[in-house]
């Protein structure tokens, strides 16, 4: 294959996200054989010592150390990958809140095509790269043609590619800060709020019911706390029972909510998006009670139910009371 | 402060189970209920809060066929001043580029201080609101779950970022930004806030109208090709509990107190 291939690494003060193994094996899945060149930006001994490491995963690695990018500013970063990345190249990028901020306008300051939120790669085929994406909140799949001819931005969804751990690559760094061109963008990081505590830390729950949507309405969340109260365990909820206030952001599961280990959990009503599922580690027992037998929960639920869950929650709880 | 809202009229999936056509070229679309997609509406809603605020004007636009106008009305009762719908053969089937070269187009005719997204809509790829902005060549920050108006050539915005944390950022206007849910509480519209805004006219807009050209835009211009839908082949999957709900629960409960779920 004659195109470039490029991953970006993301990383905290020179920590990598677990997006940047992921990308080495999503290039491979492009083209077995590439090359791959990181780039990662940032500055100072943090991200010396980063380089070094990822130069053991990719071919070569390109430093750009500039106090601008201290904090990823995906609207300064965008400027810079624009003034290095040659032409007609493809650039991996994780799909997550930093990739969402960079890539769809980077695709078009390169004029290269844009295809996000990649589930896996299939391959060349001719001028296009083949992938697979999902839809309807992952109630389908479908394969997408991504024309690489004039280059590609591909975001992939985090944790669908296995990282690639054999650090056999031998890579090279190259410091290439000084061609970082103009940094000046119309916006400014100011500062970082991070999120509230609340009143239970479901991140050290052995035992969660979950409630998604499904729950309805604000008048069945006792009943959801009914059921934890029996199995021993805490109620924790999806996004948008967080959005309707129903339910305190800290016990939102997800991404953007908490990364939870319970032993089991217990999912009523969610769908399951990767969102939602990122924030189950551990590998818990997994029940999923759902209405629509087809919800992409039950793909990765090792249990499930399928009954109308305002129904199925006292009958549930009846039961647990009794056979104590 | 003038500002425009792009919505999309998407099929509702916490409502419909969504099936695929025959040949996998579409899914079942004939029994489907749609709305206006999740993140849009909290947009809109927004955009009305900071007309509340500080005056000027909501504009809400679609690209769409005719059933769009549905979704554009139903913002209007919410509060939006206008409606555009955004309407040609020539736009079908086009890829994430040619709808945001499309509505770069309807927002070159206007002259808005703030333009809106949702996140994501049904096809989640949250892609619309970042190429929209590098088309306009505009500063851009996505996931916005706070603003705040600091005066008329900035605003303060915080994206969700992982965690839940929040990044609060400066950015000068005129700006693009992509909405997050839970930014708000949207207003419940009811049947007559929808009958209100009924014979208010809603202007088409069309390929010429906005200078588009056809060939760049629609299946033809698309360089990213959805090809087929599919049912990826069921992994392990759950095992499915069989049986009344009182047998169902007598199942489950077994399973729980074997795996530490019963305390
Ligand atoms: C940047 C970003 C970050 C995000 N972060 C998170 C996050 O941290 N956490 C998170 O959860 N989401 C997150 N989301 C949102 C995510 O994309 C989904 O929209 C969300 O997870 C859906 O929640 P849900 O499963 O409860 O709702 P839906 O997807 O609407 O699913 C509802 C489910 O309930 C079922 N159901 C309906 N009625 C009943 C009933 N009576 N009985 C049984 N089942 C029923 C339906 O069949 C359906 O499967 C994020 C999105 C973005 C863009
Ligand atoms: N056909 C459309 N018409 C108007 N706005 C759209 C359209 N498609 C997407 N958008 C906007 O882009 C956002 C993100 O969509 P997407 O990038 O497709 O996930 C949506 O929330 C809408 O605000």
């Amino acid at each position: 294959m004659a195109q470039q291939i490029f991953a970006y690494i993301l990383h905290k003060n020179g920590v990598a996200d677990d997006s940047a193994l992921e990308l080495v094996a999503a290039a491979k899945k492009i083209d077995a054989g590439a090359k791959v060149t990181a780039i990662v930006t940032g500055t100072g001994a943090p991200l010396d010592a980063l380089c070094k490491e990822m130069a053991a995963s990719y071919s070569s690695v390109w430093k750009i150390d500039n106090a601008a990018v201290a904090y990823p500013n995906a609207e300064v970063i965008r400027k810079i990958l624009v003034k290095l990345i040659p032409k007609g190249s493809i650039l991996l990028c994780p799909h997550n809140t930093f990739g969402m901020d960079l890539a769809p306008g980077l695709s078009i300051k390169l004029d290269a095509s844009f295809v996000s939120d990649v589930v896996a790669i299939e391959g060349i085929d001719g001028s296009n790269l083949k992938v697979i994406r999902q839809e309807f909140s992952g109630q389908v799949s479908t394969h997408i043609l991504c024309d690489i001819s004039n280059g590609a931005v591909v975001n992939t969804r985090p944790g669908s590619f296995k990282a690639d751990e054999s650090k056999s690559a031998g890579g090279a760094v190259t410091d290439k800060s000084s061609e970082a061109g103009d940094l000046s963008a119309k916006r400014r990081y100011l500062e970082l709020v991070e999120a509230q505590v609340g009143d239970v830390d479901i991140t050290k729950s052995d035992i969660l019911v979950s409630v998604g949507r499904g729950i309805g309405e604000k008048d069945n969340i006792p009943v959801a706390e009914e059921l934890a109260k029996a199995m021993g365990g805490d109620v924790s909820c999806s996004r948008p029972i967080v959005d309707a206030k129903w339910l305190d952001k800290s016990r939102q599961v997800g991404t953007s909510g908490k990364t939870v280990k319970p032993k089991v959990y217990m999912a009523l009503g969610i769908s399951g998006s990767f969102q939602h599922l990122g924030g189950l580690k551990g590998s818990p027992f997994i029940v999923a009670v759902n209405k629509n037998v087809k919800a992409p929960i039950f793909q990765v639920a090792n249990v499930g139910v399928v009954e109308d869950m305002i129904e199925f929650m006292p009958v549930l709880t009846e039961k647990i009371s009794e056979s104590k | 402060m003038e500002i425009l809202v792009c919505v999309k009229r998407v099929p509702d999936t916490a409502e419909n189970e969504i099936k695929i056509n025959s040949d996998g070229t579409d899914i079942e679309r004939d029994d489907l209920v749609y709305s206006v997609n999740e993140w849009d509406n909290y947009a809109v809603e927004e955009a009305i809060q900071i007309r509340d605020r500080v005056g000027g004007a909501v504009t809400v636009a679609t690209i769409g066929d005719k059933d769009s106008e549905e979704i554009l009305r139903r913002e209007m009762a919410m509060g939006a001043d206008k409606g555009i719908l955004i309407s040609d053969d020539a736009f079908e089937g086009s890829d994430g580029k040619g709808i945001s070269k499309i509505l770069a187009a309807e927002v070159k005719k206007g002259k808005y201080d703030l333009i809106l997204t949702g996140a994501q809509a049904d096809d989640g790829a949250g892609q619309i609101g970042g190429m929209l902005a590098a088309i306009l060549d505009l500063p851009y920050a996505s996931i916005v779950n706070k603003i705040e108006t600091v005066d008329s050539k900035k605003i303060k915005v915080g994206r969700e970022v992982e965690g839940g944390n929040q990044e609060m950022n400066e950015i000068e206007m005129p700006c693009v930004l992509s909405i997050q849910t839970g930014i708000n509480e949207p207003r419940y519209v009811g049947i007559r806030g929808i009958r209100k805004v009924a014979s208010i006219e809603i202007p088409v807009h069309k390929a010429k109208d906005l200078g588009v050209d056809a060939a760049s835009v629609g299946a033809a211009g698309a360089k990213v090709k959805r090809v087929d839908y599919f049912v990826p082949p069921a992994g392990k999957g759950a095992d499915i509990i069989e049986g009344s709900a009182e047998e169902k629960a007598d199942k489950l409960i077994e399973l729980l107190k074997a795996k530490g779920g019963i305390k």
